[in-house]
């Protein structure tokens, strides 16, 4: 077993760093200020290839596997989670179900002007009465000649209002519960289709949060994802997926933080030494490293599940759960070991501490990932 | 156009100098990476693919570790690349790896050889002229702007105070300044690309020349560390005291205003 | 046998660069230890006014060549007639200033010849068995070489202000020899087409001896006049650091440090700089380091002479102020 990085990884992670210190770090903090989406940013990610990691070159893909995409999304996320989980959602919550489940038309329609950047995607599960508990789902899409009439809304989509491509959930058949739900690709501009309330968010301020509007929106039949009745289950498998892009994004705001927090230790001196000569911090520090590495080896295993086509849920759920309450804990300590300095916009570590949390809630709260991890050891 | 790069892979900047316990420069542990003016190279070389196709070409010298730099240039959109090893060209003189790259170079075609204007490790900045004097080929060096058109380039050169246009026929060998372009990233593309792309490797033997065709010209008689600056005095006070404190030690003390 | 130790004076409209004054003036005491004849070799055009000033700054013989040709300063051309005249007249040592032309014309010229050459050297010492050797920072000035050629002639170029300009002495003869310019075609190959000098007032920068530089505590392009009327006031060259020439606020050629110009003033007054060793790599050879930063931690106090920690905005326009009063 073989826990290096081999060259083209090394290469991969270089880049990203390379252009995430260079381009997208120096404007961090103020996007963040101002609630600015990064869209030229992403545009470069675009350029770069890195839209569509796991895509393969049929779809005008780089055909790399998740080690690779999930190293992007920790590079970009080091120094801005915000951009961390455009590229995350992006990819994993739209371009995914649309290669995972669409008809060979849907993809070349949406998927590879989706992989190659040209077009921004979004995923629209959540809603007010339907968090954890997606049979909660009230959007609702009905059958009409050879189309179907959406309606309803979505709160808390990643990219919305920027995104051009959608795919959203709609409950066909309440009798039927979580089985009644199917999955549609939307545009955006689609008559009915509009965008509502813009989160003012705690952290990851920068990444569009917007509810997604859906008032008798008319699609074309074609734009059913997979089959009636599907949709849970693109929802569950999409999520799975995601969850490694999450994972990475929460390790990427770790290994951040931690970098911080171990240039400022060696750096300060109270009491006559640096602080990294003082036993309290060397022991905090000594924590914030191996809760990464843990949470590194475990979004690794994930990636390997993925790649190798395996059963991911369980590994993506455990690689989840602790890569994100790694970072509010590593984000945290930052904070603490900066004092009265990391408390201040003068140092990312404030911010990194409130990009933190919502790694523990979104794409699966930590709680909903310990069901999934409970349900898949008890299943045997 | 046959476009020719000369890249040398050197220490990153950032990395620490030690000396180990024979006196000489450690590398263990040391970061590599492509000499940063090369970058400038390569970034120029690929420019020139883009307008006028044809083919680049990296040539380099020096151990395994080379074929990351390589691979990096590779990635970022070179064609092939040609590494020359040889035991005896562990650490060359800047006449020695001249004579040698002229060889390999002399062996493909070439319309314009491209080169960092220095390698931050030696900051010689000679290897790339001597290479055109071997070639005998005409050479500019510190080019900051690169036209080409008919067998000539016309090019903007830095030079004290200010910069010169010359007119050169090609052949010739340039040697790239900072502010001649940006690099650019190699994309995800071009690093899965990039595996499949050829690192030709040669010896001296493969170059038809012999350790005894190379004697040094400069010897190294040893490396020292200087000694390390130590911060003096900070001079306190208000804005108007200290500024007033300081022109008067410039003066008075420092005597060097 | 005592065959001449060479200094390839660097001339521009008729003045000398001061580099080459100082290569005469430690070229003097190297030839007394040697018992070499100091000589000065200028290419150029209408040059022969400033044979009587290399001989007052210790030159014992002048070679002049003089020739249209040789008008500005061509790789080609100058190569080509150093070569043949070195071949003909074989010195023990050809010493050149680590300038643009230096640095364009002694590797060239080293290869030609078929030898070594030691850049940018910091220091230079005699003794009997090795004759010259060289001191030369690599990795960017944190650690050095002493250097020693196998061949003849030995071939070196010096950093500016490395060695001190002795005063001159107008009774000091040299001999005169003309020589005539033999230029290969081949060596024709690249033509000046146009020379842009910027019209600035200041010293150069790697030549200056007072050196102030912004780097990003200046916050804009706007602020660096205050820099500006700082060194105007002590005749001072501007430098910037690598930020600055990043953001845009200052162009490319100001930046001093590892991937910009190596400086070696007699006084170097960073503002607003944090010192980050690519910067130091540039100007860690100055005689005294001023630092003014408001950041008390900033890398730059670890190695300046004097620290003033505090708003170079508040600090920079009284120094002027102090300055002037200085007169």
């Amino acid at each position: 077993m073989n826990f290096d990085l081999n060259e083209d990884h090394i290469m991969m992670r270089k880049m990203v760093r390379d252009f995430a210190e260079q381009e997208c770090a120096p404007g961090a903090e103020e996007r963040d200020e101002k609630e600015e989406f990064p869209m030229e940013l992403w545009k470069k990610c675009g350029e770069l290839g890195l839209a569509g990691i796991t895509f393969p070159e049929e779809y005008c893909g780089v055909g790399a596997d998740y080690l690779s995409y999930a190293i992007t999304v920790e590079e970009l996320s080091r120094v801005d989670a915000s951009l961390g989980v455009t590229v995350s959602a992006h990819s994993s919550l739209c371009a995914n179900p649309i290669y995972l489940f669409g008809t060979e038309e849907q993809k070349q329609k949406y998927l590879i002007p989706l992989v190659t950047g040209e077009k921004m995607g979004a995923f629209g599960l959540t809603e007010a009465m339907a968090g954890s508990d997606a049979s909660g789902t009230r959007t609702t899409a009905v059958r009409d000649g050879n189309d179907y009439i959406i309606n309803g809304s979505k709160i808390f989509i990643t990219n919305g209002y920027y995104a051009d491509t959608y795919v959203i959930t709609a409950q066909m058949d309440k009798s039927k519960g979580n089985r009644g739900i199917a999955a549609f690709i939307l545009e955006k501009g689609m008559p009915g289709f509009t965008f509502g309330k813009k989160e003012k968010k705690m952290g990851i301020r920068s990444s569009a949060t917007y509810e997604l509007v859906f008032e008798n929106v008319r699609i074309p039949a074609e734009n059913l994802l997979g089959e009636e009745g599907q949709g849970f289950k693109i929802a569950m498998v999409t999520l799975d997926y995601g969850r490694i892009g999450i994972a990475s994004q929460a390790l990427g705001i770790a290994q951040g933080a931690y970098e911080q927090a171990l240039k400022y230790a060696k750096e300060r001196s109270q009491f006559g030494k640096t602080l990294s000569e003082l036993e309290v911090i060397q022991f905090k520090l000594a924590d914030m490293a191996l809760q990464i590495e843990a949470a590194r080896l475990l979004v690794y295993q994930a990636c390997h599940m993925a790649t190798e086509h395996r059963p991911v849920s369980k590994y993506a759920a455990m690689a989840k759960v602790h890569a994100s309450e790694t970072a509010n804990m590593v984000a945290t300590q930052a904070v603490q070991i900066l004092g009265g300095y990391g408390y201040t916009r003068d140092y990312p570590v404030e911010r990194m501490m409130r990009d933190a949390k919502i790694t523990e809630i979104y794409e699966g709260t930590s709680e909903i990932q310990r069901l999934v991890i409970a349900a898949n050891i008890l299943k045997d | 156009m046959d476009i020719v790069v000369c890249l040398k892979q050197t220490f990153d900047t950032e990395a620490k100098i030690v000396l180990d316990s024979s006196g000489k420069i450690d590398s263990t542990g040391v970061n590599l990476v492509m000499n940063p003016y090369d970058e400038f190279a390569v970034e120029e070389a690929l420019k020139l693919r883009e307008k006028f196709g044809g083919q680049v070409t990296l040539v380099s010298m020096g151990g395994e570790r080379v074929t990351e730099s390589l691979r990096t240039a590779l990635a970022m959109g070179c064609d092939e690349a040609i590494l020359i090893q040889d035991p005896a060209l562990e650490s060359p003189d800047e006449w020695v790896t001249a004579e040698v790259l002229a060889k390999a170079v002399s062996q493909i075609p070439y319309d314009i050889i491209l080169a960092g204007r220095i390698a931050v490790d030696d900051g010689s900045g000679q290897v790339a002229i001597r290479l055109a004097d071997a070639l005998k080929i005409p050479s500019v060096n510190c080019i900051l702007k690169l036209e080409t058109a008919d067998g000539k380039a016309e090019v903007t050169r830095e030079i004290d105070g200010g910069t010169e246009l010359i007119e050169v026929s090609l052949p010739a060998v340039l040697t790239t300044q900072k502010g001649l372009n940006i690099p650019r990233y190699p994309s995800m593309m071009g690093i899965m690309k990039a595996k499949k792309k050829e690192i030709k490797r040669l010896t001296l033997a493969d170059l038809g020349m012999s350790a005894a065709d190379l004697p040094r010209k400069m010897s190294i008689m040893k490396f020292n560390l200087p000694s390390p600056r130590k911060g003096g005095m900070k001079i306190s006070g208000e804005a108007a005291d200290a500024a007033k404190e300081l022109a008067r030690i410039l003066r008075e003390e420092a005597k060097v205003i | 046998m005592a065959k001449g130790i060479w200094i390839i004076i660097e001339q521009s409209q008729a003045e000398i660069r001061n580099v080459s004054l100082e290569l005469l003036s430690q070229g003097r005491i190297l030839a007394d230890k040697t018992g070499d004849p100091l000589v000065a070799v200028i290419l150029g055009r209408n040059i022969t006014e400033l044979a009587g000033k290399v001989a007052a700054y210790g030159a014992d013989k002048v070679i002049l060549v003089d020739d249209e040709k040789l008008t500005d300063y061509t790789t080609g051309a100058y190569t080509s007639v150093l070569n043949k005249l070195i071949r003909k007249e074989e010195p023990q040592a050809v010493l050149l200033g680590n300038t643009a032309v230096g640095k364009d014309l002694a590797p060239r010229l080293a290869q030609r010849l078929g030898v070594g050459m030691a850049s940018d050297c910091t220091g230079m010492e005699f003794d009997e068995e090795s004759f010259l050797t060289f001191r030369r920072p690599i990795y960017g000035g944190k650690a050095f070489a002493q250097v020693v050629a196998n061949a003849r002639p030995v071939l070196a170029t010096i950093r500016p202000n490395t060695f001190p300009i002795a005063l001159p002495n107008a009774l000091h003869q040299a001999e005169v020899i003309n020589e005539m310019a033999e230029i290969d075609s081949e060596d024709l190959r690249a033509v000046v087409k146009e020379i842009a000098l910027a019209a600035s007032q200041r010293p150069e920068l790697i030549e200056a001896n007072v050196i102030i530089s912004g780097g990003r505590g200046m916050k804009g392009p706007e602020n660096y006049c205050i820099l500006e009327s700082c060194a105007d006031m002590i005749g001072a060259a501007v430098g910037a650091s690598r930020a600055a020439v990043d953001a845009g606020w200052i162009e490319q050629k100001f930046q001093v440090g590892q991937t910009g110009k190596t400086v070696s003033p007699t006084l170097y007054i960073a503002c607003g700089i944090s010192g980050a060793i690519q910067h130091l790599a540039g100007m860690g050879t100055s005689k005294v380091i001023v630092a003014i930063n408001k950041d008390p931690e900033a890398n730059i106090f670890n190695l300046a002479d004097y620290g003033i920690v505090g708003d170079l905005f508040e600090i920079l326009p009284l120094l002027t102020e102090e300055f002037k009063k200085l007169g």
